[in-house]
C-alpha cells in the first residue's frame, strides 16, 4: 500500500534520513520505533507532505506521490494524528472533528464517521460543545485520532499517542487503535514506547540516527536481545 | 450632557473607521504572525479609489464603496503574493521590514500618480448633505451612513469567520498551520482569503473617511494605521472582536480628549494608552496568557 524508496530528508545541513526504505501493507500495524531524534516523526512529516524529501520516492497504492501537496495527500487517503496531538485548541471538539472532514463534500459519510467517531471515544461525543483546550491530555489524543479519522483515510498516521499518558489510558488508546485497524484501517505507528508497540503491530521497523537497523514481525522484535535491552528495560 | 453626547457619538463614527482598519491588522496578525505596515496604505488607496469613481466616474457612493473595497481586495492579495509569500519561511523581522518597504512604496507610488497634494471629496448631496437633530445633538447622514455600514461589515465579517469553510480554515491555520494542513486546508490560499477580507475593510474605511472628513492625501494612512493598530493591541492582537472593541474605545477617547481638553493631546493619550495596555495587560483586553495543557 505504502512503499517508501530510498528517502534522504535534510534539515539545513544535517542529515535527518539517511535513505530509509520500508512498505506498509493494506491492513496491517506496522510500527517505527526508535529513540528520540531518530528521524521518526520527520518520516511522518515526509509521507503527510509536511516536509519535502531531498531525494528517494513515496508510492501510495501505486501512485508515485513524492510530490503531491499535503492537501493531494489527504484526499488520496493518507491523514495524520501528530506528534503532541496539535488540536485547534480555541475551538470546540466538534469544530475540530469537522475540519478532520475538510476536503470531503458528503454530508451523509461525514455524519456517520462522526458517529462512528463518536462510538470509538465516547467521551468526544459529551464534550463536542467544548473547546479542544480545556479537554485533558488522554482526551486530546482522542481528539487527536478522532480528527484523523474524519477525512476517512485508507492509511493512518500516528505519532506518539502515548506520549503523557498514564499508562492505563496508553493501554485503552491502544486497544482503540487496534479495533480502528480490525474496522479496516491500515497503520503506520511512532512510538518511543516500544513494548506498547511491539504487542499490537503486525510488522516493525527499528530506526536509529536516520537510518532503519532492524525489521522484523512485532513477535520477533520483542524476542530480540538487542531489542529488549535497547528499548524494553532489560 | 447633551456635549457628552454628541461627543460620544462623533466617536463611534470614529472609531468605525480606526475598527475596520484595525480588523485587517489583527487577521493578518492572527494568520502569520506579521504587523503588515502596508496595511494602512491599503486604506489610504481605499480613500483615492473611492475619490476616482465618485469624481471621475461620477458615480454614487454606494457603486463607490463596492469598487473600491473591490479593488483595495486585490492590491492586498497582489501584496501579499508579490511581497510576503516568498518570505513565507524567512525571519519575523525580515518580513516586518518588507512591510515597511511596501508601506512606502505604496505611499510614494501613489505620490508619484496622483500627486502630493491634498485633494477633496465632492460636496455631498441629497440625503447625503441631511443631518438628523435631536435636542441639541446633531447626527449627520454621514455619520449614521459609517455606523450602520460598519456594523454591516463587522455581521458579515463574524458570519464568515464562524460559519463558512473558508472562515474555519482562517481560524484553524490561525491556532496552527501545520495541523490545519494535515486536515487538507490550502494554507497559502487561506492567507491570501485573510489579506483580501482585511483589504476590503480597509477600503471601505478609507472612502468613508473620504466622504467624513472630505480631504485626502497620499499620507493621511500613517497616523489612523498607527491608531487602529494600537486599537488591536489594546483588544488583544489577533483576536476578532478585540479589534472592534479596540478601535470604538480608541475613537471614542480620542474625541473626549479633543472635546473636553486640548485636542493637541489627543494623539499622546491615545499612544499613553498603547504604553498602559502593555504594560498591565500585555495580551490585550481579550487576550489570553494561553497555557498548554499537556
Amino acid at each position: 500500500m505504502l512503499e517508501i524508496k530510498d528517502i534522504n530528508v535534510h534539515f539545513g545541513v544535517i542529515h535527518a534520513l539517511k535513505g530509509i526504505s520500508f512498505t506498509v501493507n493494506e491492513g496491517e500495524i506496522v510500527t517505527l520505533i526508535g529513540a528520540n531524534g531518530a528521524g521518526k516523526t520527520t518520516t511522518l512529516r515526509t509521507i503527510s507532505g509536511l516536509k519535502k524529501l531531498t531525494s528517494g520516492s513515496i508510492i501510495f497504492e501505486g501512485k508515485d506521490i513524492t510530490n503531491a501537496s499535503a492537501q493531494d495527500r489527504v484526499k488520496l487517503g493518507i491523514s495524520q494524528a501528530p506528534e503532541g496531538r496539535r488540536v485547534f485548541s480555541s475551538m470546540t471538539v466538534l469544530e475540530n472533528l469537522e475540519l478532520g472532514a475538510f476536503l470531503r463534500k458528503d454530508k451523509k459519510g461525514i455524519a456517520d464517521d462522526l458517529k462512528m467517531v463518536y462510538e470509538h471515544f465516547p467521551i468526544l461525543a459529551d464534550r463536542r460543545k467544548q473547546a479542544a483546550g480545556t479537554l485533558s491530555g488522554g482526551e486530546q489524543q482522542m481528539l487527536a485520532i478522532g480528527r484523523a479519522l474524519m477525512s476517512r483515510p485508507r492509511l493512518l498516521l500516528l505519532d506518539e499517542p502515548s506520549m503523557g499518558l498514564a499508562p492505563l489510558l496508553v493501554q485503552e488508546i491502544f486497544n482503540i487503535i487496534k479495533d480502528i485497524n480490525k474496522a479496516g484501517t491500515t497503520i503506520l505507528l511512532v512510538e518511543q514506547n516500544a513494548s506498547m508497540a511491539l504487542q499490537i503491530a503486525n510488522r516493525a521497523y527499528v530506526m536509529e540516527t536516520g537510518s532503519i537497523v532492524l525489521s522484523g514481525t512485532g513477535q520477533e522484535l520483542m524476542q530480540s536481545e538487542d531489542i529488549k535491552k535497547a528499548y524494553l528495560g532489560g | 450632557m447633551e456635549q457628552l453626547l454628541q461627543q460620544a457619538i462623533n466617536g463611534i463614527s470614529l472609531g468605525s473607521i480606526y475598527a475596520l482598519i484595525a480588523l485587517g491588522y489583527t487577521m493578518v496578525y492572527g494568520i502569520i504572525k506579521l504587523i503588515n505596515f502596508a496595511h494602512s496604505d491599503v486604506y489610504m488607496l481605499g480613500a483615492y479609489f473611492g475619490y476616482v469613481c465618485m469624481t471621475s466616474f461620477k458615480l454614487d457612493f454606494l457603486p463607490s464603496l463596492l469598487i473600491s473595497m473591490i479593488l483595495c481586495t486585490l492590491t492586498g492579495v497582489i501584496v501579499e503574493k508579490v511581497a510576503y509569500k516568498p518570505l513565507r519561511n524567512a525571519t519575523r523581522i525580515a518580513v516586518l521590514i518588507t512591510a515597511i518597504g511596501v508601506s512606502l512604496f505604496i505611499e510614494y507610488v501613489t505620490m508619484a500618480i496622483a500627486g502630493a497634494n491634498v485633494r477633496s471629496y465632492p460636496p455631498q448631496k441629497g440625503l447625503f448633505a441631511q443631518s438628523v437633530n435631536l435636542g441639541n445633538i446633531n447626527i449627520t447622514m454621514q455619520q449614521i451612513i459609517i455606523v450602520s455600514i460598519t456594523i454591516i461589515l463587522m455581521v458579515l465579517l463574524q458570519f464568515i469567520v464562524k460559519k463558512t469553510r473558508i472562515g474555519k480554515a482562517m481560524r484553524a491555520v490561525s491556532i496552527d498551520s501545520d495541523a490545519a494542513e494535515l486536515m487538507g486546508i490550502n494554507v497559502n490560499t487561506t492567507i491570501s482569503f485573510t489579506f483580501a477580507l482585511g483589504s476590503a475593510l480597509a477600503g471601505a474605511a478609507g472612502i468613508m473617511v473620504g466622504i467624513y472628513y472630505n480631504s485626502i492625501n497620499p499620507l493621511m494612512g500613517m497616523l489612523p494605521g498607527l491608531k487602529a493598530f494600537v486599537a488591536a493591541v489594546f483588544g488583544g492582537i489577533g483576536i476578532i472582536p478585540g479589534a472592534m472593541i479596540g478601535g470604538y474605545f480608541i475613537g471614542i477617547v480620542e474625541v473626549l480628549v479633543s472635546g473636553y481638553s486640548n485636542s493637541m493631546y489627543r494623539d499622546g493619550v491615545v499612544f499613553a494608552i498603547l504604553i498602559l495596555v502593555l504594560i498591565l495587560k500585555p495580551a490585550g483586553l481579550l487576550g489570553k496568557n494561553t497555557r498548554e495543557k499537556v
